[in-house]
């Protein structure tokens, strides 16, 4: 029993004691995290600094931590691979909490499968079609009614049902879950920007079923063509290395580390190369970000430490690239370099551009 | 011959019994055998992987260890080191080694050695400053994709674009092997590095920490809690529906999912009483909760084992009831309270999922060194090396599951030892 008011006296002293806060604490996208950790530990090799707690989450949870108010049990940065929302803005807004934008470089979103198998050399607005969940029904062998302007249940089995010069393999995807950034900056460039965005009958049906903007199209297939395997890209990765008929969609950097089993589709006449996506020329790339709250810049030490790490190695021949992230050209880099020392604060209007 | 009707209603129906008794035992034997396999399976398949992860190669070198270079403050101090250029040392000492001299051959050669061992030459210094000054040979990791390629991971026959080291790397490697300067030791890295992003670097000892400091809070509060709990359900709460609905209730809360508490511990200990997040302090708190249902439930069946003669025999001789409580029943009930204690103790060293949410399941590289420091445990560090797409940590994460597994056994077996080291039969 001694032991225990004890306890309870310590928890109660560490309580009171614990308000200031000698560390960063980031959390957000799985995406960035890696790279986050590298910056961290870092940075962290400098004896005045400790090295930033990261903690995994997704990009949601990023964006809304960094969001939900101003004071050490919060976080002080956000990560996230999607840009914020309006309507994210409006949590932070609503809480008094300022925040600056930084991007900090590109991600590829591969696609691949196991160099034993078929390279898959396919239009993005094709890929798309492939994986949507609905499609019109008036595509060649695929409805009952040729009706452009009703929707059914994605019907094509094989790659070359879509087109003959796709390999004749049953379409079978494994990719990211619903809680995943990756799945999202997919469903939205892919199914909904590339196919029912551009493609002439699934525009015209998106229009007619009043969703002019695709959003409908970004559900993916629930029958078996695409397989959610789980939040780990490793296990895709895995999987595609035992399945040499199946593709896979994951992290670029995945892709990298694993070039010797591993080939890359080709969307749109491009591979998912470092270069190509550095470029901005691969067809499936979006950039990644994170969130800085202002009220804790020089309250919480290191914050600018953290910063300057990044900008140390977030060129062509950092750190980060061995790591598989894709690096901005240099005017983008040193206009967000500029925003680290200035931390414009970010407003609905600069979400628009 | 069977004689009477009976008799022969039980020769007739012998047979049959015998073949159920027989099959019976067959499908028991399947069962094990069934489990056995599975385990052997799981067990093989981690040792393969994960006994190689102790060892790793490493690369000796010859440092020039300037004193100027290296301690421009000259005190030794952890920020005059570095301030130093003990990176630069070893990248001259690899340049030597290999004879690069171009950009590019340069920059192949300089990515060999592992990017963490300026801190290895720093502590290095530390340990012997006695060798500033001198030349001296000094034993460093080799890169990740270097160590994969004596793994034989990385073939020279695959073509150079599809692997991680061009010809020129794989070259400097040969060469330095012919020297004999690679070594394939026991990996230092695993048992004293914490978490890194450097495959090569990462090991165990910051989450291995963490989860010594989380067990102690949650032993700390939840064994004095548990067993308290336990004996006044036990002996002295009035038997009514109060009490049995408190009973229900802990019975309960043994099956809720372990995810519940992690919840609770966000919403009261860190929202509400404002602690800070990702410690083991809030970590062992949330663990507790979990683990004290399984405590209560063990204490109690613990105390209930001890005969009622021995109550009645000291409340005979004139023992109070707190007496003969205190001096005879919970003594004898302690071997079977504490082996429940262990048992609750080994899964709150296997849970991830409460910590999850008060943000223990984070990248934390400093070693805690109180339970007010971040820290995390090591269920926690496997799931994140599982995840890291470098090919090395494949190793790592087997490695780091077997001394998981060698913790847990050693924990449960001390509950068995506990038990019949202790135990009193009557």
């Amino acid at each position: 029993m001694k032991k225990f008011l004890f306890a309870l006296l310590a928890s109660g002293l560490i309580t009171g004691s614990a308000q200031a806060r000698d560390q960063l604490s980031l959390a957000g996208s799985s995406t960035v995290l890696p790279f986050a950790t590298i910056i961290a530990e870092e940075m962290g090799k400098n004896p005045k600094f400790k090295t930033p707690v990261v903690e995994s989450g997704g990009s949601s949870v990023g964006k809304k931590g960094v969001c939900e108010g101003i004071g050490t049990q919060f976080i002080d940065i956000g990560n996230a691979s999607s840009r914020m929302k309006a309507s994210e803005l409006e949590f932070c807004n609503k809480n008094g909490v300022d925040v600056t934008e930084i991007k900090v470089g590109y991600d590829g979103i591969a696609v691949a499968n196991s160099l034993q198998g078929e390279t898959l050399t396919i239009s993005k607005a094709d890929l798309g079609m492939a994986l949507t969940a609905e499609v019109p029904a008036c595509y060649e062998g695929s409805g009952r009614n040729y009706n452009c302007d009703e929707w059914i249940a994605n019907p094509f089995k094989k790659w070359s049902d879509i087109n003959p010069s796709y390999p004749a393999l049953d379409i079978r995807v494994y990719g990211p879950p619903t809680t995943s950034g990756t799945r999202a900056s997919f469903a939205e460039m892919v199914n909904q920007k590339a196919y029912c965005g551009k493609e002439p009958i699934a525009k015209k049906a998106s229009a007619a079923r009043g969703d002019k903007k695709g959003k409908k199209c970004r559900a993916m297939r629930t029958d078996g063509a695409y397989i959610e395997a789980g939040e780990q890209d490793n296990l895709i990765v895995q999987k595609l290395q035992e399945d040499p008929n199946a593709y896979g969609i994951f992290g670029f950097s995945y892709l990298d580390q694993n070039t010797d089993t591993l080939q890359s589709a080709i969307v749109d006449d491009t591979p998912a190369t470092f270069e190509l996506i550095a470029s901005g020329d691969y067809a499936i790339s979006r950039s990644l970000w994170f969130y800085v709250k202002h009220a804790h810049v020089g309250v919480v030490p290191g914050m600018d430490e953290y910063m300057k790490t990044w900008t140390k190695n977030w060129g062509p021949d950092g750190i980060l690239s061995d790591a598989g992230m894709v690096p901005m050209p240099e005017a983008e880099r040193a206009s967000y370099a500029k925003a680290m020392t200035d931390l414009p604060k970010l407003t609905a209007d600069m979400l628009k551009k | 011959m069977p004689s009477t009707k009976t008799e022969q209603m039980v020769m007739a129906s012998l047979k049959a019994r015998h073949r159920k008794e027989q099959s019976f035992k067959l499908l028991g034997i399947a069962a094990i055998i069934m489990a056995l396999f599975f385990l052997v399976t799981l067990m093989t398949s981690i040792l393969s992987k994960g006994l190689p992860g102790f060892f790793q190669y490493y690369v000796t070198l010859e440092v020039e260890l300037e004193r100027e270079r290296l301690d421009p403050a000259g005190d030794l101090s952890d920020q005059s080191l570095f301030d130093g250029q003990a990176k630069k040392i070893i990248q001259e000492a690899v340049l030597a080694k290999t004879g690069a001299k171009k950009r590019n051959e340069k920059k192949a050669a300089r990515k060999l050695v592992s990017n963490g061992s300026d801190l290895r030459l720093i502590s290095f210094v530390q340990a012997n400053p006695e060798l500033l000054n001198s030349r001296q040979s000094v034993k460093f990791a080799l890169d990740d994709d270097a160590d994969s390629y004596f793994r034989g991971f990385v073939k020279k026959q695959t073509p150079e674009k599809q692997r991680r080291l061009s010809d020129l790397q794989i070259a400097y490697l040969d060469q330095m092997q012919a020297d004999g300067l690679v070594s394939y030791e026991i990996s230092d890295y695993l048992f004293f590095g914490s978490a890194s992003r450097n495959a090569e670097m990462a090991g165990i000892k910051g989450a291995a920490i963490g989860s010594l400091l989380t067990l102690v809070v949650c032993f700390v509060i939840a064994f004095p809690i548990g067993v308290a709990t336990a004996v006044y359900l036990e002996e002295f709460a009035p038997k009514n529906k109060i009490t049995e609905l408190i009973e229900i209730n802990i019975n309960n809360l043994a099956a809720v999912p372990s995810v519940v508490f992690g919840i609770l511990g966000l919403a009261i200990f860190i929202n509400i009483f404002g602690m800070p997040r990702s410690i083991p302090l809030v970590g062992g708190m949330v663990l507790a909760l979990m683990t004290l249902p399984t405590i209560i439930i063990s204490s109690r069946a613990a105390i209930k084992a001890v005969p009622p003669s021995i109550r009645d025999g000291a409340l005979g001789v004139g023992a109070s009831k707190v007496q003969a409580t205190m001096h005879h029943v919970v003594p004898l009930a302690i071997p079977g309270m504490l082996t429940g204690t262990i048992i609750g103790m080994a899964q709150a060293l296997g849970e991830t999922a409460p910590l999850l949410m008060i943000g223990m399941v984070a990248f934390i590289v400093d070693i805690p060194g109180g339970v007010t420091d971040p820290g995390t445990v090591l269920p926690v560090q496997i799931f994140m090396w599982a995840d890291f797409a470098e090919r090395m940590f494949i190793q790592k994460t087997s490695s780091a599951i077997i001394i998981l597994l060698l913790f847990l056994i050693v924990m449960n077996g001390g509950a068995i030892w506990l038990r019949k080291k202790l135990e009193r039969r009557w």
